[in-house]
């Protein structure tokens, strides 16, 4: 089981270093369809993250919207603007210093939190042993999360979806009408 | 179990070789292709990796994953052929 921990710890360092080497790629690269590219595959890296840390439900949203639908959408944006970043006249010397104080000051957060996974975080004794143990009872499903997300927390889930459609809604009035008029155009030709 | 494991690193050398030539790459098809492949590599390393772990949920994510890639590269490569960059066909009036 230790061998397998260490294994599992193996992979989730190689995953980050890999995500590390993704971003700077990203960050180097100039052309805007290979930006699109990577960061599909920066998606996948960390929705594969996820799944090693056992958030199924994250990596399932990971991967169907940042690896599948954002990258879609992205394209869909490249073809009403220019393909090549436009160079920066100004110096990024501040904004590296403001994020490296931000990102610190969360590394410094982060020190406070209880250790990870441990069985008497708060997480784990507050409302969590409720949830599990009305959930066959109450909603007669095997599934917790589900049970949380649709019955106990739906009017919130309702919530979110509705904004969730509101900005699909737009995102398609946004690229929708070029994309119409492209279309329209292709049909003739072919 | 060790050699789920050997087969998890050996497909890891295969993601790093993906990426080179993703981020090298010199043309778009060769990142198209990266991308493409880099996705079916890491369906495989999650279904290696519910192995390692004894949890076969981990294959249901890993088919989600290959549904993603199909539909992903669908369209990247629709894009290319219907809107392109000038490089496969140049649109004279792109609005």
């Amino acid at each position: 089981m230790t061998a397998n921990l260490i294994g599992i710890a193996i992979i989730d360092i190689v995953f980050f270093t890999l995500l590390v080497l993704t971003a700077i790629a990203i960050l180097r690269q100039r052309n805007l369809f290979a930006v699109a590219m990577l960061s599909g595959v920066f998606s996948l890296l960390s929705a594969g993250l996820f799944v090693t840390l056992d958030a199924m439900d994250v990596a399932f949203t990971e991967a169907a919207v940042g690896a599948g639908i954002s990258t879609v959408l992205m394209l869909g944006t490249l073809a009403l603007t220019s393909r090549d970043e436009a160079k920066r006249p100004r110096s990024a010397l501040l904004p590296l210093f403001v994020c490296l104080v931000a990102g610190a000051a969360l590394v410094y957060g982060t020190l406070d939190m209880p250790p990870f996974g441990a069985v008497d975080n708060p997480i784990q004794t507050h409302v969590a042993p409720e949830y599990i143990a009305r959930t066959p009872t109450d909603i007669g499903i095997p599934n917790v999360v589900a049970a949380v997300l649709a019955s106990y927390r739906g009017f919130d889930t309702l919530g979110e979806v509705v904004v969730v459609f509101a900005a699909l809604v737009a995102v398609l009035l946004m690229l929708g009408t070029s994309g119409r008029r492209t279309n329209g155009k292709n049909g003739k030709e072919e | 179990m060790a050699m789920f494991l050997a087969i998890t690193a050996a497909l890891f050398v295969a993601i790093v070789l993906v990426l080179v030539r993703l981020f090298a790459g010199p043309t778009l098809y060769d990142r198209v292709l990266a991308v493409n492949t880099f996705g079916t590599l890491t369906v495989l390393v999650l279904s290696a990796l519910g192995f390692v772990t004894e949890r076969p949920d981990f294959l249901d994510i890993a088919m989600l994953y290959a549904l993603v890639n199909f539909v992903g590269t669908i369209a990247i490569l629709k894009f290319f052929r219907y809107r392109s960059f000038g490089r496969i066909r140049p649109e004279p009036e792109e609005r």
